[in-house]
């Protein structure tokens, strides 16, 4: 009979329609920004320098190895080694990024840069409401904006992080082993390094000072 | 093999004057029911068609070009973006033609979740394409938003495994990026378990709906000496009749494992690749329990492998996979070095389209919109 | 306080009457040149702000109606419950720039909606509303309402036709061809509740089915006839508003806005405005044929104002046009033409000639021998000709094989 097909069509939708006040299965809207959906673990928006400790600078554990930028595919990393060297995660003296920028205009979030670092210096953060009003300055992330802390990062990825640490810590005490194991060499070497580590601790300590004027800016640029 | 006549498009005018009936439109690039930045000069007689020509490349990204500069690993996000909406199966089409290229083996768990992650995409797709069909033809969105509330639980699902949910880069040469959180396995058997559900629902609103098979039975003919004659591959050369599908004739992964079987429409018209696409969902949704059943514990990745200074060997190979759309292909040259020489994709979108104007002769302009929805295509990967 | 309710000037027949009353009361107050005049814009103006509130209300209902359908919230930001979305609709329709494509032809290009807009009006003036609610008591009011409406078609080719568009063009074409074939259906749908009636004037043909047998009421849709001529009006009447899954001529998503595809800003929202108030006048006509107009689905019901009754059912309608379009794709321009001229036309004459038979055959107890004619009658018909549809495009549910 014409019609039939129509009439199941018909009693479809009225399911749904009065399912809609009775069921969450059916109303399955969440209304953003009042509600929000938990975020789920893996997920992966742009691009961010972690650090430990307090100081982002003293702190981060990128040691500019430029293997980031080589491999980002849309190139949108830009990375300046600094002169001097500075401590890393697990206690060596290595280069720092003097200038590390991500233009997140470009970058396309494959994550290939977090594979590629041998020293889980950059991680995907997961911030996505990242608007702002000047498309050019705005949207080209400098290492202070980058920089968030290894807090942070456990935050939004627990287990990752945890794991991270986990590998740091084998690290740091293998070097420590190894510094403890050659004390004669290790002591010659570290009286010219003593006072080099103490002009760089030097050269940093103004370093907070003129992060602190950036300060605001990260918080309006927020 | 019976001689083929196609259908003539009208090149010059039967009797004069009758040049100055015919209306040509433009439908595109702005529409809301091309699927994309995607043109169709229409000549029209009265509401007939008479000739169609379609125009793209509104959507050019230069894909092919930038692979020869980027490595191969590097080339990975950006096959995410040919077809947008099935990132996962252009993953391992052009993971399994490296992977052929340089002769690498993938371990068993990381085949398990290539197939299942493959099947997945096909849900999502053909979900997709299905509630899309129906906006085209008018349905005012409810069908649409049916299917894309099971579209939503997949996407959480690739969400919690690779991080994204539409450009998800997964695969690696030699296996996945990274192996299943815990619970993710429940959580994808409960979302393989919830979606038969959606499909009767579907059947029930929509499969014996008279409006829909005026609008879709004898539409859109496509013959099956036509499909072999213009390498259409897919869902669409088998609602024409013709029994090719990649996974059971290359077997390539492990599909050989799985017992699924392979509809094949009769009629070839619109109804027979909307009913094709449903069975399909269904087959993939056997192959998913008895994945999600049977995969094993161990490595992800072939433990030879690594992120950076990967150079196969020279040579050259052309690797493709049943993508939800046909049949994607990869072909790479290699000369040694870490970039490939060349990077060619085969995209079954814009082969499935070469025959759109045959389909859309002598039918309505209404019906063109209709035939476009059923060929499926996605712009990204016309256009690369 | 309580003298004044016990007064009875708050019985249940005051409040049916109220408008009526205000009226009146208002009239007295005019001096006796300007009566006639008074009395007419008295009239016409509630009518001019009622309806239009209801296609706002409407509009609002229609979104949230199809977004629950759909498993999401309409709007909801304006206002409580989005309820102010319609202000923030008119609003933008208001302050929108107005292109007018330089091709068209400037004049009729402006006219076409305000013909429309004026169309759709006068169709209300022949609909009673309550009981002694009518704006014109014509003893051809029927006639009167399909002849205005016809306008309409008029007004839909002005628009194609002056925006030099192709897609309009091939929108007015379209919406030309369906109008015509539905009017027909329309009208014949209609011919069966005039010959019970036996009077073209819509308030012969409420007062005809406002009495009652014990609790039930005569309505003519109680009737076989009166069924499937309701069926059939209202599927004329939703080709006739252009909604799905008649709505090709605004086929949206294959010739966007079809006919009034060049119109923008206030213009456009005139359309709308049209087309719904359209809408409202064909379901108002078929409320009056065929569900009793103002009158009360049960006889101790009454004691609601009758104007309650109609606009309940109008909205009973209304949300019946909202959960069609929530369903049904389009049909395409040949195959609604063809239901139009092989179905829906034989069936309204088939109908016709079936309420002869009612009004000639014995009742018998119950209505039933009738009943089981008159059913027979039209439901054999109605199997054949709608299996000979099928059968001539075959259309049938497949069954498909699998490779080996």
């Amino acid at each position: 009979m014409i019609g039939n097909g129509i009439l199941k069509g018909l009693t479809e939708t009225a399911r749904n329609f009065f399912g809609s006040y009775v069921s969450k299965d059916r109303l399955t809207t969440v209304q953003y920004p009042e509600q929000k959906i938990p975020q789920i673990e893996a997920s992966r928006n742009f691009p961010f320098l972690v650090y430990d400790g307090a100081d982002w600078d003293a702190g981060m554990r990128c040691v500019a190895c430029q293997i980031c930028e080589k491999e980002c595919p849309p190139k949108c990393i830009f990375i300046e080694k600094s002169k001097d060297k500075k401590p890393d995660a697990v206690g060596k003296a290595q280069f720092y990024p003097a200038r590390f920028d991500i233009d997140i205009s470009v970058c396309m979030s494959c994550q290939i840069c977090v594979e590629v670092c041998p020293f889980d210096a950059i991680k995907m953060d997961v911030e996505f409401d990242l608007p702002t009003d000047n498309r050019f300055s705005g949207l080209l992330l400098d290492r202070h904006k980058l920089a968030k802390s290894n807090d942070y990062y456990h935050q939004i990825h627990p287990t990752e992080a945890s794991a991270v640490d986990a590998a740091l810590a084998e690290e740091r005490a293998k070097t420590a082993a190894k510094a403890a194991a050659a004390p004669p060499v290790a002591a010659a070497a570290a009286k010219p390094a003593a006072p080099a580590t103490a002009a760089t601790a030097t050269s940093a300590a103004p370093q907070p000072a003129a992060a602190s004027t950036p300060k605001p800016a990260e918080g309006d640029a927020k | 093999m019976s001689t083929l006549t196609l259908p003539t498009p009208l090149t010059t005018s039967p009797e004069p004057g009758h040049e100055e009936r015919l209306l040509e439109v433009s439908m595109g690039p702005q529409h809301p029911s091309t699927h994309g930045v995607f043109r169709m000069n229409v000549v029209l007689d009265g509401e007939r068609v008479v000739r169609l020509k379609p125009v793209f490349g509104y959507l050019h990204r230069n894909h092919e070009k930038i692979a020869e500069n980027e490595t191969y690993l590097g080339s990975m996000p950006y096959t995410d973006r040919l077809d947008y909406i099935c990132s996962l199966t252009n993953n391992w089409g052009y993971a399994l033609a490296v992977e052929q290229l340089a002769g690498i083996t993938v371990p068993e768990r990381a085949e398990y979740l290539r197939v299942i992650t493959a099947e997945l995409t096909r849900l999502l797709n053909h979900a997709c394409l299905l509630g899309f069909l129906l906006q085209d033809m008018g349905a005012s969105g409810t069908p649409l938003m049916y299917a894309f509330r099971e579209r939503e639980k997949i996407l959480d699902l690739f969400e919690a495994l690779t991080g994204a949910r539409m450009m998800c880069n997964y695969m690696r040469f030699g296996g996945c990026r990274v192996d299943t959180p815990a619970g993710w396995l429940d959580q994808a058997r409960k979302v393989v378990a919830d979606f038969p559900k959606f499909l009767d629902e579907f059947e029930k609103l929509l499969v014996s709906n008279e409006i829909l098979m005026e609008r879709t039975q004898g539409v859109g003919v496509l013959s099956r000496e036509l499909a072999i004659a213009s390498a259409i591959s897919g869902p669409m050369a088998r609602a024409s009749g013709l029994n090719y599908d990649i996974r059971k004739v290359d077997n390539y992964g492990i599909y050989s494992r799985f017992s699924f079987r392979v509809p094949l429409g009769s009629h070839g018209d619109v109804y027979d690749r909307y009913m094709i696409r449903f069975l399909e969902m269904r087959e993939s949704l056997k192959i998913l329990n008895e994945a999600l059943r049977d995969i094993p514990a161990g490595p992800i990745i072939d433990p030879k492998s690594k992120p950076r200074g990967f150079r196969p060997k020279p040579g050259e190979h052309y690797g493709r996979i049943e993508a939800p759309k046909g049949e994607l292909g990869f072909y790479l040259i290699s000369d040694g070095s870490p970039n490939p020489y060349r990077y060619r994709v085969r995209p079954p979108s814009l082969i499935n389209l070469t025959v759109l104007e045959d389909l859309c002769l002598g039918h309505n302009v209404a019906d063109v919109v209709v035939i476009l929805g059923s060929v499926d295509i996605v712009l990204g990967e016309v256009d690369r | 306080m309580i003298a004044l309710m016990n007064s009875g000037a708050f019985s249940a027949e005051n409040l049916d009457q109220i408008f009526v009353l205000a009226k009146h009361a208002l009239l007295a107050r005019t001096p006796g040149m300007l009566q006639p005049l008074a009395s007419a814009i008295i009239s016409i103006v509630p009518l001019m702000i009622v309806f239009p509130l209801l296609f706002a209300i409407t509009t609002i209902l229609e979104r949230k109606g199809l977004g629950r359908m759909q498993n999401r919230y309409g709007p909801n930001r304006v206002g409580p419950f989005g309820l102010l979305q319609p202000a923030a609709d008119g609003i933008k329709a208001l302050i929108k720039e107005d292109v007018v494509p330089a091709a068209a032809d400037q004049l009729v290009h402006f006219f076409a909606p305000v013909v429309f807009v004026a169309a759709a009006f006068l169709g209300y003036s022949v609909l009673p509303i309550g009981r002694n609610m009518v704006l014109v008591n014509l003893n051809a009011g029927v006639l009167f309402f399909f002849a205005v409406g016809s306008v309409v078609e008029l007004s839909v080719f002005m628009a194609g036709w002056s925006s030099r568009s192709k897609y309009s063009l091939l929108g007015a074409m379209r919406a030309i061809a369906q109008m015509i074939s539905y009017e027909v259906p329309l009208v014949l749908a209609a011919v069966p509740a005039i010959m019970a009636a036996g009077s073209l004037s819509t308030v012969d043909i409420v007062e005809a089915q406002a009495g009652y047998t014990g609790i039930f009421p005569h309505w003519f849709l109680f009737t076989p006839w009166g069924i499937v001529g309701f069926g059939l009006f209202l599927i004329a009447a939703t080709a006739e508003s252009n909604r799905s899954p008649f709505d090709l001529p605004e086929g949206e998503s294959e010739i966007i806005a079809g006919y009034f595809i060049e119109y923008s800003g206030f213009k456009f929202a005139l359309f709308f405005l049209a087309e719904y108030l359209g809408m409202f006048a064909t379901s108002a006509l078929g409320i009056t044929l065929f569900l009793g107009g103002w009158s009360a689905p049960l006889s101790f019901l009454s004691f609601i104002p009758s104007w309650i009754w109609f606009f309940t059912k109008l909205l009973a309608l209304i949300f019946f046009f909202i959960w069609i379009r929530g369903t049904l794709p389009r049909l395409r321009m040949d195959q609604l033409m063809g239901f139009a001229w092989k179905f829906i036309l034989p069936m309204a004459l088939l109908n016709v000639f079936v309420t002869g038979l009612w009004r000639f055959l014995p009742a018998g107890p119950l209505n039933s021998i009738r009943w089981a004619v008159c059913a027979a009658v039209l439901a054999a018909p109605c199997i054949v000709l709608s299996q000979s549809l099928k059968q001539k495009k075959k259309l049938l549910l497949r069954t498909y094989h699998f490779a080996e």
